[in-house]
Formats: C-alpha cells, sequence, structure tokens
C-alpha cells in the first residue's frame, strides 16, 4: 500500500478529530487496505483526510451533530481516470472498487485513529448509508461545464478532491422538460426542499446533474455561470410561506422575518457535478448541514503523489 | 515465517485521573453553566440558575461560539479555574 504514495510513511498527514491524533502515512495506508483500496488509491485516501481534518470542513462537527451528515467526496482530474474511478452508471451507488473502498478508508480512519466511533462523539439520530464512504469522479470529460475543480480555484490539470458534509442523495425526477427553463424550475423545486423546505441561508447542497439533463443546458447554449443565475433567481423564496406557523407548520423562521424574499443559498452555496449513466433523466440532490465559520465549509485538496 | 500484524488504531489510551470527591453541599461553591449555544438552552440554564442560587451556590455563566465545534481551550481554561463543578446542558 505504502508504494501508492512517495510520502515517507512517518509523515503525519493530520490531526484527527475528535481525539486530534497526529495520524501518520502508515496509519492511513493500515486502514486503506482494511477498507480494500488498491496502492494507487492512497494519495486521494490521504488528499481526503487533509481536506476533513481542517478548521473549515469542521469533522469534529460533523460527527458530533445529531443531523445524519457525513463527508462526501468528489475526485477531479487525471488521477479519477487513472485509478478507474466510476463517473458514470450507479455513481452514486456501489460496483466500483475505488468510489467504495476511498471513502470506506477516510471513514475507518476517522473512526480508528480519531476516536469518532457512532454512539460515541457520532451523535447521529439516522445517519446515512454515505457515512459508510461516500466517494466519487465527476464526469469532466463528457460535461460542457467547467470542472468542479476549476470552480473551487484549480487548474483542469490538476487532480483534485472535494469534501462536502452532506447527506444521502435525493432523487429528481423530471423526464419531460426540453427547455432549460423549464428543467432549471423543476430543479429549483427539488433544492427548495433541500435539509427543510423551512430552511433558508443557513445550509449548502451538492446537485449532481445527470447527462441527460445536463443535454438540455448544452443544446441550448447554456453555460455554468448561466444556469447559476437563473436557478438562484428560481430560488428566491417568499417568506410568508416559510415562516414558523405558515401553513399550520410550527418549525420556519422567525415571524419577523415575514414579508421578505430571501435565496434559498449562501452565495457559492450550492455545489454542481456532472455525473451518472448516459440514460435517465434525473439528477439528484444532496443537502448539506450548517455552513460557515459555525459549521462546515467545503474543502477542496489537491491529490499529490 | 514471521508475521507481523499491524493496528489500526492510534495506539493511545486516555490518561485516568481521580475524580474529584462529590461536595456536600453546593453552598459557598462556583458553579459554572456552560450553554453550548443551541436555541433555547438558555431557558433550561436560567432555571437551573436559579435552583443552584437557591441552594447557596454562586452561578457563573459561560457559552460557546458555536455549538458546531468544541468549547475553545481558552474558554475551558477559564471555566477551570473559576469554578468548583460545571453544568454542560443541551436543548434541542
Amino acid at each position: 500500500m505504502l508504494e501508492g504514495t512517495t510520502r515517507p510513511p512517518d509523515e503525519v498527514v493530520a490531526l484527527v478529530p475528535p481525539n486530534l491524533v497526529g495520524c501518520t502515512v502508515e496509519k492511513v495506508a493500515v486502514n486503506a487496505v482494511m477498507a480494500g483500496c488498491r496502492p494507487e488509491y492512497l494519495p486521494v485516501v490521504l488528499a481526503a483526510i487533509e481536506a476533513i481534518c481542517t478548521d473549515e470542513f469542521n469533522m469534529h462537527g460533523v460527527l458530533a451533530t445529531t443531523m445524519s451528515v457525513g463527508p462526501i467526496f468528489v475526485v477531479n482530474g487525471p488521477i479519477a481516470v487513472a485509478i478507474g474511478m466510476n463517473s458514470g452508471i450507479n455513481v452514486l451507488g456501489h460496483g466500483n472498487r475505488a468510489n467504495s473502498t476511498i471513502g470506506r478508508a477516510v471513514q475507518l480512519v476517522t473512526r480508528n485513529i480519531g476516536g469518532g466511533a457512532p454512539g460515541g462523539i457520532d451523535r447521529a439520530t439516522l445517519g446515512h448509508v454515505g457515512k459508510q464512504g461516500f466517494c466519487f469522479a465527476e464526469d469532466e470529460a463528457g460535461s460542457p461545464w467547467n470542472s468542479l475543480t476549476e470552480e473551487r480555484g484549480f487548474d483542469r490539470s490538476q487532480s483534485t478532491v472535494t469534501a462536502f458534509c452532506g447527506e444521502g442523495p435525493s432523487l429528481v425526477m423530471d423526464q419531460l422538460s426540453r427547455s432549460p427553463e423549464s428543467l432549471t424550475r423543476s430543479l429549483a423545486a427539488s433544492l427548495r426542499s433541500a435539509v427543510s423546505p423551512r430552511v433558508v441561508l443557513g445550509m449548502d447542497a451538492m446537485l449532481v446533474i445527470s447527462p441527460e439533463h445536463m443535454a438540455r443546458y448544452r443544446d441550448a447554449g447554456w453555460d455554468r455561470s448561466r444556469f447559476l443565475a437563473e436557478l438562484t433567481e428560481c430560488l428566491m423564496l417568499d417568506t410568508d410561506r416559510i415562516v414558523a406557523g405558515a401553513d399550520g407548520i410550527e418549525e420556519g423562521l422567525p415571524p419577523e422575518l415575514a414579508g421578505h424574499r430571501l435565496p434559498k443559498f449562501r452565495p457559492g452555496g450550492l455545489l454542481v457535478v456532472h455525473a451518472g449513466g448516459s440514460a435517465g433523466l434525473f439528477s439528484a440532490v444532496i443537502g448539506g448541514w450548517k455552513n460557515g465559520p459555525g459549521g462546515s465549509d467545503p474543502v477542496t485538496r489537491e491529490i499529490t503523489p | 515465517m514471521t508475521t507481523t500484524v499491524l493496528d489500526p488504531t492510534a495506539e493511545q489510551r486516555p490518561a485516568t485521573r481521580e475524580r474529584t470527591d462529590r461536595p456536600e453541599s453546593l453552598s459557598g461553591l462556583t458553579v459554572g453553566l456552560l450553554d453550548i449555544s443551541k436555541p433555547r438552552g438558555d431557558v433550561f440554564l436560567n432555571r437551573v440558575e436559579e435552583r443552584l442560587c437557591a441552594m447557596g451556590a454562586t452561578v457563573v455563566r459561560y457559552a460557546k461560539p458555536t455549538f458546531t465545534k468544541p468549547a475553545p481551550v481558552d474558554l475551558r481554561h477559564e471555566i477551570s479555574t473559576q469554578c468548583d463543578a460545571v453544568i454542560e446542558a443541551l436543548a434541542d
């Protein structure tokens, strides 16, 4: 396993929460073996651990929360192809060794090295199956848009892993929209319910757009910025509909916020990734957790040999 | 043939310390109430403070900057040097 990296075995990769234990490359390798990784996956695992062991990602809080969230990893760049990661059919599911084991290795490190076991620091009420390990690659070659890694400030030639704190994916079905305007409104309708229809601004989300949905935007000549601008407008919410007590639901914004229009997401609070099988008019929404300095922000790290 | 077994854990054991003796009474003691900053946690702690004061304790209130992260080291040090006992509450 250690042959998968040029980094020395005794190098400390990160202080792993919650116990803030210094974790060496060798310890990561041991857990990667247990997860079923091949040696060539190790650089991705190391970068993923570096990403979550930051103050921005706040892995301690991600573990400790009662919400059903965990780290989700998106791999971009040449390494995703080189190690055979899946960005196509069943991309968010099983069946690919790299996708299945990289996130699993990170989870084992968090538990075995950091001490973050369910029932201990991990207090999730329900959890989700992706907490076993949730990692996939973006389909960059098939996308007309710039990639997630470029959105995150890296060059397309670089390999990166982006850690996002999120729930399990929720399917968005739209089989009839033929215009980008209609599909955008349809995606927005599902995104409004990310985490809760009553939550605005405080939580991010990830949108995984499948190739057939992406075709609507390619055909119409919409680039990522046009899409995001149109989507953001569709996600302006009348607070009268989501304050506490509206529609007989006690959950909601403080009543004094009635009479406003607020965006569902903060600027940059929606990560958009292109992935999935070439057939099927579906996309997926992955709800996030509390964002910003008082929560968890997405973190991207370059993957180095 | 020699088999080497590698340990996937941190190979650390937490230090153990004797518990401080339980006080006979809270009268005259300083009790810290650490609010983790969840909504309505203050409602619960206000009532606890009333009860503790009635028992003769001096109450000092603290709060974490955010419930999503551990209490800062400086805050923990402040509490440990100012209080005889601490109550932390979670209210959802």
